[in-house]
């Protein structure tokens, strides 16, 4: 598909405005609608796109595995994190009470890294899925081969 | 009769997931089941979300000007059982990809031949 | 959409279901606007129309087949979802009436949230507030549930680095 202009004209026109959206949805979900899931999947969409119209060699040298992985964990110990901050700062569990001088504050700190890492999460978890259907190769092409 | 357009809501959901359950337990091709299971999945959706609107509400957005919101509550489900799904539908994928390397088809029959060749002792 | 579903059920050809599914999807999406679930809609056409298409024609691309077999005689699923449809509707007979303010869903969980919420949060989109805030131990689960099935699909669809096929 990389031969065909339209499309590789389209896609590098469209593809900034939708990492951007994404980055959009993800820290306006405060206002609008959004947040980290649907952020997540728009990014983890966006580098699908470019994937399937300049190949998946391309979109694993923009985006390598080892980063995507590293993306699936860091998520989750993003969450978990903010958890444990509240636990050494006095308060519960996932306590955004105590995580800054006043307690509104606190919440929209820890809306925001919570949210931060759940579509870190996400945006990994749809790509590295992505990455393993579309790298994998039929078996009857590999034994002909 | 106004209880069957105060209804309506709930019975086409119904059909929807009804006829997901059927996709899901009437054909044999592994593929097929896994859409029939998301097509259920996704009915459920809207039978979560659809007794929390309001009409003449909006979206459950606190701005200036509205005075009804529609329930955020279902929302807030509904958008985990999302995920989830998607999360579901990929891992039932990838099995469906291993098992049509093990056994060569994903057809359920065909499978379920296949393992009872095997377990033969004819050989 | 109902239309959308039958054609998906007697349909052979697996690539024209995928797509189908796709259409459903993106109905579903429209519909949940009109519900006023904007979030929701968002998360639906974004999931559904778009990654799960996606990672189903990922995995038709990988299993081949593109067309299902004739099946023997479907009546009896036939007869037990029109049951299990038929049990539900009669369920659903004494829910209340579609958007009913005084419905109990409305009158005691919610009114609470859409007035404290953001004044505790000080976040006006109260699904967010919720999701992050009120119930952030659930969204916490979510996102390992989200970590396990990707864990998962690793696990099962990793290669080793031998050349001689799966191990």
């Amino acid at each position: 598909m990389k031969d065909d202009i339209i499309l590789r004209v389209i896609a590098k026109l469209t593809m900034p405005f939708m990492v951007l959206f994404a980055v959009y949805v993800q820290f306006h979900g405060d206002f609008g609608p959004g947040g980290g899931f649907q952020a997540g999947v728009i990014a983890a969409a966006a580098i699908v796109f470019y994937a399937i119209i300049f190949g998946l060699a391309a979109g694993q040298r923009l985006v390598p595995e080892w980063l995507v992985e590293k993306m699936l964990a860091a998520g989750v110990l993003l969450y978990a994190g903010v958890g444990v901050a509240g636990l050494l700062l006095g308060g519960n569990y996932l306590d955004y009470f105590v995580l800054a001088h006043d307690p509104v504050h606190g919440q929209h700190r820890g809306i925001f890294w919570v949210e931060a890492g759940v579509g870190l999460t996400v945006a990994g978890v749809m790509l590295k899925v992505f990455y393993m259907f579309a790298g994998r190769g039929r078996i009857d092409e590999e034994e002909g081969a | 009769m106004s209880q069957i357009a105060a209804h309506y809501s709930y019975w086409i959901t119904i059909f929807l997931m009804v006829a997901g359950m059927y996709i899901l337990i009437a054909r044999g091709n592994l593929m097929k089941k896994l859409v029939g299971l998301a097509t259920l999945q996704t009915s459920v959706y809207l039978l979560y979300i659809a007794p929390g609107k309001l009409i003449g509400g909006t979206a459950p957005i606190v701005a200036e000007g509205f005075a009804t919101y529609s329930n955020p509550l279902p929302h807030v489900l509904i958008l985990t059982a999302i995920v989830v799904g998607v999360a579901t539908l990929a891992l039932g994928l990838a099995i469906v990809v291993r098992i049509r390397e093990a056994y060569g088809s994903i057809e359920e029959d065909e499978i379920l031949a296949l393992d009872r060749d095997a377990a033969d002792p004819a050989d | 959409m109902a239309v959308v579903v039958v054609a998906m059920a007697s349909q052979r050809n697996l690539f024209g279901v995928v797509v189908l599914f796709g259409i459903y999807s993106f109905l579903m999406a429209t519909v949940l606007v009109a519900l006023d679930a904007v979030d929701v809609a968002m998360t639906e056409a974004a999931v559904g129309a778009g990654v799960s298409t996606v990672l189903l024609l990922g995995a038709l691309y990988l299993t081949g087949g593109q067309e299902v077999k004739p099946l023997h005689r479907p009546y009896f699923p036939l007869v037990l979802s029109l049951a299990v449809g038929g049990a539900l509707a009669y369920g659903t007979w004494d829910l209340p009436a579609f958007s009913d303010p005084l419905a109990p869903i409305h009158t005691h969980v919610a009114p609470r949230y859409l007035n404290e919420g953001p004044k505790e949060t000080g976040v006006p989109n109260v699904v967010t507030a919720v999701l992050a805030s009120y119930r952030g131990y659930d969204t916490l689960g979510e996102t390992v549930v989200v970590f396990t099935a990707g864990a998962g699909v690793i696990a099962l669809l990793r290669r080793r680095k031998q050349k001689h096929g799966k191990k």
